[in-house]
């Protein structure tokens, strides 16, 4: 058995692992060092300047809009989507007509719900944000001609256009393209807890708000929380970056309204020419990203219930 | 859009009903379950509708004209007007993105699950000094800020000459799939038994040989749920080919529907940038209807704690 097992080990890591560090270990390890350089990543030439890109950042204003739109988002996306898709999980699996022999019962036509609910997360982020963009579109978009249809034409609102409401435009956009994937999720979770639990509460005259927040929320918590770290981690990464690139003005527009750590690094990068600084904006994101993982392991231990 | 990320845990059962003994049905709670069955059904055919129909509405404005699109958003189109497809699938080169997506999903797909399965092999079922540590390596890998690797990554791709090249872009998709793929296929090459492999061995077998004969196939359930996720992840990446291929002859799917919007919006073709999200958008969502219940469990896999 252990005639060359070591060569076989060797032989199966060696493309994998080359492959991972060249393009995903070696940079992130560059990009930190980077972060202490004036590099402007057009010309090889660069040198230390020790912490003066972060003094810099700590004084950049744009850099503090970003983190705060970030930091907004980190808090806000995962509580609206999770609690909407905790709601709709619950009302497909105990908003049921009361049958003849069980307490609690999914509602009809649920696998309907799901499937359709399910659609936007197959579908890629730019198409969602392209769709929207032309909903939100103030002229002839849908939103503001349907408030015309209903006779509401004193409320035109510019929706991407307007500083006030264009964060709040891309976050509804995210909600709508997650919702659907936990509500599939807690809602396998939300079947799997043995009907008995509600018929003895309903029993002893609990009522169904109750019995949410007392049987179902503590045993669904396990999912709910790592549920809590994905939804951070798309706050903070790729989905914003996307939905803010594609939708907004500038992008990030406007005057920097909907501006996030993602896009941000991005842009001092690729668009200002300055790879170092960008990198250390990227560190600064980095550094949100652990805290807010820490944060929510912290928060979310509680004690395992078997069931 | 996921192909670095790791979905949260919990394996899906369809909720089977369960009968159970008859509970007391007291009046009063037998109205309560009224009133809530009629609220929540509300509740839930808004959300059906919020989600479906906006979707439906871009497959109705995919085939109306360009004024009444702008003018009369809501009605439906005169006569279906196919003509925005045509122009959108070879004028506006939605062909050429098809193409250059399926090469570069084709490409990285097969890539991430050979690769990813043979490091989740030797990871799962074999004790050697550094397991555990190329493990966490790759794994940590799920959590971290992309686009701070990819500052430097653009450089070292330019150095390397793969900046703008479709093989360069199937590789950095596979590396940046990596992480989740031997995360995923770790668990799964766990939980399976031994002895199928220990005969192989036992009957001469070289451990390369056991791998692709045995183990390969008796891991198909779990390749084709990585499979699934991504597929789904790398159709659907848009970062990644934003910053590291930007040459228009390699333009892939998501890029061009972005370049299709800005020069469309700039002609005022709308009638063209729908009929090209909706070309998108639809051999995806008959995929998923057709695959429901395979594709639903891809995404929602991942038993971890």
């Amino acid at each position: 058995m252990q005639h060359g097992k070591y060569r076989f080990i060797v032989g199966f890591l060696v493309a994998p692992l080359a492959l991972y560090a060249v393009f995903v270990i070696w940079p992130f390890i560059q990009s930190i060092y980077y972060s202490f350089t004036d590099w402007t990543g057009l010309s090889p030439d660069f040198k230390m300047v020790g912490l003066d890109n972060y003094t810099r950042m700590f004084k950049d204003d744009i850099f503090w809009k970003s983190l705060q739109h970030s930091v907004l988002l980190v808090l806000l996306l995962p509580l609206v989507t999770l609690g909407l898709a905790l709601f709709f999980a619950f009302m497909l699996n105990v908003g049921g007509r009361r049958r003849k022999n069980a307490a609690v019962s999914g509602v009809r036509g649920s696998g309907f719900y799901k499937i359709a609910y399910f659609f936007p997360q197959v579908l890629s982020i730019v198409i969602v944000a392209l769709l929207f963009q032309f909903a939100y579109n103030p002229r002839s978009g849908m939103l503001n001609s349907a408030l015309k249809g209903v006779g509401l034409d004193s409320i035109q609102p510019d929706w991407l256009g307007d500083p006030n409401l264009a964060l709040i435009c891309v976050m509804v956009v995210l909600v709508w393209s997650t919702v659907g994937f936990f509500v599939v999720l807690f809602s396998a979770g939300m079947a799997s807890i043995p009907k008995d639990f509600y018929e003895a509460a309903l029993l002893d005259g609990a009522s169904r708000v109750t019995t949410f927040f007392k049987i179902t929320l503590p045993l669904l918590w396990d999912t709910v929380q790592s549920g809590w770290v994905y939804m951070g981690i798309l706050a903070l990464g790729v989905e914003a970056f996307t939905a803010v690139q594609v939708m907004t003005v500038g992008p990030g527009g406007p005057d920097y309204a909907t501006s996030v750590l993602p896009l941000y690094v991005y842009q001092t990068a690729f668009r200002d020419g300055q790879a170092g600084y960008a990198t250390t904006i990227g560190v600064g994101l980095l550094i949100v990203t652990m805290v807010f993982a820490a944060i929510v392991m912290r928060l979310g231990r509680r004690e395992r219930l078997e069931f | 859009m996921k192909a670095t990320e790791t979905p949260p845990v919990v394996t899906v059962t369809e909720p089977a009903p369960v009968s159970k003994a008859p509970a007391q049905d007291g009046k009063k709670k037998s109205g309560e379950g009224k009133v809530l069955n009629v609220f929540s059904h509300g509740v839930l055919i808004i959300w059906a509708i919020l989600v479906v129909m906006p979707l439906l509405w871009a497959v109705m404005t995919s085939f109306k004209t360009d004024d009444s699109i702008l003018s009369t958003p809501w009605a439906l189109p005169d006569k279906l007007h196919f003509e925005n497809w045509s122009r959108a699938w070879s004028q506006a080169h939605m062909s050429e993105y098809f193409l250059n997506t399926i090469v570069v999903v084709g490409g990285s797909l097969i890539g991430t699950l050979l690769l990813g399965s043979m490091a989740a092999y030797v990871l799962a079922r074999f004790d050697f000094p550094g397991n555990r540590f190329v493990y966490y390596l790759f794994i940590g890998g799920m959590s971290f800020p992309i686009i701070l690797a990819l500052v430097p990554l653009f450089f070292v791709m330019n150095n390397m000459g793969l900046l703008n090249t479709t093989h360069g872009l199937i590789l950095v998709y596979i590396a940046y799939s990596l992480p989740f793929t031997v995360f995923f296929l770790t668990a799964f090459f766990r939980t399976l038994p031994g002895s199928v492999a220990e005969a192989a061995m036992l009957d001469g077998a070289s451990h390369t040989r056991t791998f692709f004969q045995v183990m390969l196939p008796m891991a198909k359930p779990g390749l084709i749920s990585v499979g699934i996720f991504n597929f789904l992840g790398q159709w659907n990446q848009y970062m990644l080919p934003t910053v590291l291929n930007s040459d228009p002859d390699h333009r892939v799917l998501s890029q061009g529907l972005v370049e299709l919007a800005n020069s469309q919006g700039y002609k005022g073709d709308w009638s063209g940038l729908f009929a090209g999200l909706v070309m998108a958008m639809l051999p995806v969502l008959a995929a998923y209807i057709v695959f429901q219940r395979q594709v639903v469990a891809g995404l929602t896999a991942g038993a971890v704690k």
